[in-house]
């Protein structure tokens, strides 16, 4: 019995995915908590499937993934802004039409070359073939953002929470908006490797959404964000060996799962703790 | 009240100067033309226009949030940038602007004035706790400073908020709507706090459509609409006149020679308002009409009871 449940770990590609999933799973879910106080979770979609073209175009040319996904990334969320700021469109559809156009565009690269691209591993994945390079790339963009998020955390929160104060206080808002954007694009390229662009957007929301139902303060929320991106994406990756199915799609559903419990269960915002509190009330008046 | 006098005093005269500042959107919406005047403090100075008359603009001029497309906004005889870097202005912010389901508490919010004091990862010294701890014992919310802030009922968020601004040492204070949604009791506390920080040399800019309130704390009034229409000490600006040319045909007259209020009712006459068309009882609790026309019989009727017309 033991011996089945660690022949995984006897496996070097395992052992690799694994960490490797464990580390971008940490990063994203840190980062998720300010994406979803942002209120920025579509944007993460959208950066998420535009960095395609950019993944594809890196390929033919030889460069490092993670250079190509970041330019497309960037490219998107300033034409984004563009449009936005341009025309009379509400911004959800702007972020549609934006973020469709460079996937589409990716989709139509990849296959006029599909010799030297798998487009199933960049739309779906393939944490268990990743190259020792693609490591070193995750390694550095997860480092870097760590960096930043542990020294500007405060900076951030207060402009999701309060940017006219920022502003007051003298702190550079369109710096902190592009940092911020900067963040979610490199971690987007991150995340690729493991779950692939459809599902990036789940590592980059779920976690934050998760710890949000949970507490009402941010530390907390920090540190269960980040438990469960890092617990999620290492049972999801061991779990993926026996069920011998997509990585990905595994570290998903088990924080779709975690979620659906939080959504319940949590003691303060929870379904349930919801409906008692309702309870308490109508006896209450039934009281009175 | 915390706050040594002495120490206030030797601060620098505090004073705000618009000198005919423009300010359009990128449609090309003009929301503000050729807008000037000039307070110095100590002052407590209402902001008085309808919704989109240009209020919330002039104010993130003041805040350097808009860049003039003329004119210029100075803050202690600075421009706007430099006055911000030196933490001159604080904010206290329209209840509708918060999200006030955000993971943060109260302590959190009130050490956010502190930000423009502290180092680059912002980690709170010492002074900026003690600093603080005074400025939400002086609102009176020590007691609630884990609360997360949607905890709180709306006189006491609007405090934290207030408290936020005192930690950052603002000596120009702008507040946007300060009392709606806020208890009498609150109320009163707001003003008379705001009373002390203009002993001490503040300038309060206080955007309010809450007329009423304006004589009774505010010594200097700004009317609005579009431009600066008027500027200058209550007693002299804020007139019948004036107010009528800000408002346009905007405000609710309740004229006692016009409505139902009679002789008998004499000085036994309670006005009730929440800034809305106002409720008139007459002497003995009965309800007014602001128009006589259509309510004959009630005239009429109250009339023989009292036996006069």
């Amino acid at each position: 019995m033991i011996e089945t449940l660690l022949t995984p770990l006897h496996y070097d590609y395992m052992l690799k995915a694994i960490g490797v999933s464990a580390v971008i799973g940490g990063v994203c879910a840190f980062l998720s908590c300010f994406i979803t106080l942002k209120g920025w979770s579509l944007m993460g979609d959208a950066l998420s499937h535009s960095v395609v073209p950019g993944v594809a175009v890196a390929y033919y040319a030889g460069w490092p993934f993670a250079a190509g996904a970041f330019v497309t990334g960037l490219l998107a969320a300033v034409g984004m802004g563009f449009v936005k700021t341009k025309t009379r469109l509400r911004e959800d559809a702007v972020i549609g039409v934006v973020f469709t156009a460079f996937f589409a565009l990716g989709l139509l690269l990849i296959s006029l070359y599909p010799s030297q691209v798998d487009l199933r591993s960049i739309v779906f994945g393939n944490i268990l073939g990743i190259s020792n390079s693609d490591i070193v790339q995750v390694l550095i963009i997860s480092g870097v953002t760590l960096l930043v998020l542990g020294f500007k955390w405060r900076d951030l929160l207060l402009f999701c929470f309060d940017p006219n104060q920022a502003r007051a206080l003298g702190l550079n808002t369109t710096a902190l908006h592009f940092t911020l954007l900067t963040l979610l694009s490199a971690t987007a390229v991150a995340a690729l490797q493991t779950v692939g662009a459809c599902l990036v957007v789940a590592m980059l929301v779920t976690p934050g959404a998760t710890a949000y139902l949970l507490t009402d303060r941010f530390g907390k929320m920090i540190g269960i964000a980040t438990a469960m991106g890092v617990g999620t994406s290492i049972v999801g990756a061991y779990a993926s060996y026996f069920f011998d199915g997509s990585t990905g799609g595994c570290i998903v559903t088990l924080q779709s799962l975690l979620f659906v419990a939080a959504l319940i269960w949590a003691p303060k915002h929870g379904l349930l703790a919801q409906r008692a509190r309702r309870r308490i009330a109508g006896g209450a008046e039934a009281v009175l | 009240m915390s706050e040594p006098a002495t120490v206030r005093s030797a601060a620098p005269e505090m004073s705000v100067r618009v000198e005919a500042v423009t300010v359009s959107y990128p449609n090309g919406n003009v929301a503000l033309r050729n807008a000037s005047f000039t307070l110095e403090g100590g002052s407590i100075c209402a902001l008085v226009g309808v919704n989109g008359s240009g209020k919330s603009t002039l104010f993130k001029a003041i805040m350097g949030l808009l860049k003039p497309a003329a004119g210029t906004v100075t803050i202690a005889g600075q421009p706007v940038k430099a006055a911000l870097k030196q933490n001159l202005v604080a904010y206290v912010p329209q209840a509708e602007e918060v999200d006030w389901s955000f993971p943060v508490s109260v302590w959190d919010v009130v050490l956010m004035g502190r930000y423009g004091y502290m180092n680059f990862m912002r980690t709170p010294r010492a002074e900026d706790r003690r600093i603080a701890e005074e400025s939400l014992a002086r609102v009176g919310m020590l007691e609630y400073r884990e609360r997360q802030i949607g905890e709180l009922s709306g006189g006491q968020r609007k405090r934290v908020f207030l408290a936020r601004a005192l930690a950052q040492r603002g000596r120009v204070i702008l507040l946007d709507e300060p009392f709606t949604g806020v208890d009498v009791n609150t109320e009163t506390a707001i003003i008379a706090l705001l009373r002390e920080l203009r002993a001490e040399g503040h300038i309060m800019l206080v955007s309010t459509h809450n007329l009423g309130s304006v004589p009774e704390f505010c010594d200097h009034v700004v009317l609005i609409n579009r431009t600066v229409l008027a500027a200058g000490l209550t007693s002299e600006v804020f007139t019948e006149e004036n107010l009528l040319r800000t408002f346009g045909g905007v405000l609710r007259h309740f004229r006692f020679d016009e409505s139902t209020v009679q002789k008998h009712d004499g000085r036994a006459v309670t006005l009730l308002t929440d800034d809305e068309r106002p409720l008139v009882f007459g002497k003995g609790g009965h309800v007014e009409y602001s128009k006589r026309a259509g309510h004959e019989d009630v005239v009429k009727k109250r009339a023989e009871g009292e036996e006069d017309v």
